[in-house]
């Protein structure tokens, strides 16, 4: 490798980890992403015109239009999307990147006239490279389509677990007896792909509710890991530590998330969030009668109040309430009454996703608060205004040890004097599970869309 | 057993920078705001993104009469690319509303 070449790896690597740095800080986290980009882009062009290889004229065309085309359905997709199609969209890169190596890895393979010779480090390389590259590529797609509602149910397979397990440590023992007899098999190559495919849509299949998010930033630590493994294989210095960063610093972020939910990331892969009986049992307990209220009477109930806390939730972002919501609570501020919102950590659909969606819309920083710093001041609200969140706000996470979201972290909301619950209807949450909130005495029902709802409450605001 | 030793014995250099970069991973992420969960994760993708650039050699390696290997390499940088642009731009476009909230 010429010595500029390894400069210009050396250099990107180092915006690399710049770029990750600078991204973790709200003042420069802009500037970090560019500067990464930046170092990718150095390092692209580098890798494909230093080289002292005779390279036929081609070849580079095929190249160019390669990185046009996908360029350019990159870029349109990225800025085509709603902010709320946020989390499912990162999941459908991260598949790509997956596919990506995985089919580098059947390049290697298939392009290797001696496996049968060819060093057992070498083999297992690209061997792994298939298999985790095949499992990010449709795991990423089966959590890209249980994200966008077009893969709708919770798929339950009795004793999946297990079955996962025994299927992974099949193809892990298929990949050794490949790489101990050095057998060179395109359809065996191409059995191993498959496995690692299904692999990828039996893992992440039975893992619903909330987990969802967990699942995609550890799927993206893997394409990572996938990345750095095909860097070994061609002893590319940019490429290994590039993924080893995104490997090693998804996995802190995976197990960030799974704190936010008080859950260990065991029990996000092998427990049965959502799934177990003791759920459907719940549904069956008599909760009471809930109480319906109207536009006209949560505005009075507001206008007269002088705390309220705002709990945004996925309703919220589904129905484009954003900017709404914004408008009442500039349109409350100005009739003196003090309004805050509460942001659960896995509010939506991914951890940071409403401070995303509201800051769209221009919501003043300062009034968001986190979970820890709100929960106490539950106490002093006169109203909460729920807006399409449920089980972030769940009391079954304290008082059931039967509700399977017990033990997660949530908003107070019934220590506040009323609670207004906007939702389109009673159906269950993320999670699957009724709300007893919903029936508590303190509690009224808005039903409707987050936007028409909010559109209807912000007009009766202002006849006041 | 005896071939890993041998491996990591004669890749010393890439063994201790594995390693290295794992640390520096975890270094680098700690204690990030809940805020910016999302948008870190987006970056992070777009950097696993990296993986074109193993796509890019496969095509300067492979000869031009191989189609096989050269539609896969194809293949493989356009979803690569894809990976790269893709989680860049909407990295950016979260993070722009962080930037005008004051």
């Amino acid at each position: 490798m010429s010595i500029l070449l390894s400069i210009i790896y050396l250099i990107a690597t180092v915006t690399f980890i710049v770029g990750l740095k600078k991204l973790g800080h709200p003042e420069t986290a802009k500037s970090g992403n560019l500067i990464a980009a930046g170092g990718m882009v150095l390092a692209i062009v580098g890798t494909i015109f230093i080289h002292d290889l005779e390279v036929p004229t081609i070849i580079y065309v095929l190249i160019g239009i390669a990185i046009v085309v996908g360029s350019i359905i990159g870029w349109l997709i990225a800025i085509k999307v709603e902010m709320t199609k946020m989390p499912e969209l990162v999941s459908l890169f991260n598949g790509f990147g997956g596919a990506s190596a995985a089919l580098i890895g059947v390049v290697e393979f298939i392009g290797n006239d001696s496996i049968a010779t060819t060093e057992g480090t070498v083999v297992s390389t690209i061997l792994s490279a298939i298999v985790i590259g095949a499992i990010t590529f449709s795991g990423s797609l089966v959590a890209w389509g249980k994200l966008n509602g077009s893969l709708k149910s919770v798929v339950k397979i009795p004793q999946y677990n297990i079955i996962n397990n025994l299927f992974i440590i099949g193809i892990v023992v298929f990949s050794a007896y490949m790489v101990l007899t050095g057998v060179d098999s395109q359809p065996l190559l191409y059995g191993l792909l498959a496995a690692g495919i299904i692999y990828g849509v039996l893992f992440v299949l039975p893992i619903g509710g909330a987990d969802m998010p967990v699942v995609i930033s550890l799927l993206n630590s893997l394409t990572g890991i996938a990345a750095a493994i095909t860097g070994i294989l061609y002893d590319n210095m940019v490429m290994l530590v590039g993924g080893i960063l995104v490997g090693s610093a998804g996995i802190i972020l995976t197990i960030a998330m799974c704190k936010a939910m008080n859950r260990t990331l065991g029990s996000v892969i092998f427990g049965s969030f959502g799934a177990s009986a003791s759920a459907e049992e719940g549904v069956n307990k008599t909760l009471g009668t809930i109480k319906k209220t109207n536009a006209s009477d949560s505005a009075i109930m507001i206008n007269y109040a002088s705390n309220v806390i705002i709990v945004p939730g996925y309703g919220l972002a589904v129905a484009q309430a954003q900017h709404v919501i914004h408008e009442l609570e500039e349109l409350l501020t100005k009739k003196g009454v003090n309004v805050k919102y509460a942001i659960h950590p896995v509010a939506g659909r991914m951890p940071g996703h409403m401070n995303v969606l509201l800051a769209e819309s221009n919501v003043d920083y300062s009034l968001l608060a986190e979970m820890d710093d709100i929960n106490p001041q539950f106490n002093n609200a006169d109203v909460v205004l729920v807006v399409g969140a449920n089980d972030v706000v769940n009391p079954a996470a304290h008082n059931d040890p039967a509700s399977p979201i017990y033990g997660m972290p949530i908003l107070d909301v019934e220590n506040a004097k009323h609670v207004i619950v906007n939702k389109r209807s009673m159906k269950a949450g993320y999670a699957g599970i009724e709300n007893e909130l919903f029936y508590n005495a303190k509690t009224s029902m808005l039903f409707g869309d987050a936007k028409d709802a909010l559109t209807e409450l912000v007009s009766e605001l202002k006849g006041m | 057993m005896n071939e890993l030793i041998e491996f990591i014995n004669n890749n010393l250099q890439i063994t201790y920078i594995l390693i290295l970069a794992i640390f520096v991973g975890i270094e680098v992420i700690k204690s990030i705001p809940a805020v910016l969960h999302t948008p870190l994760m987006s970056g992070a993708n777009a950097l696993s993104g990296v993986v074109i650039v193993g796509a890019i050699l496969v095509m300067l390696h492979s000869n031009p009469e191989d189609y096989v290997a050269l539609t896969l390499g194809f293949i493989a940088v356009v979803l690569g690319v894809l990976n790269v642009v893709g989680g860049f731009a909407v990295t950016d476009r979260m993070l722009q509303m962080f930037k005008k909230k004051k």
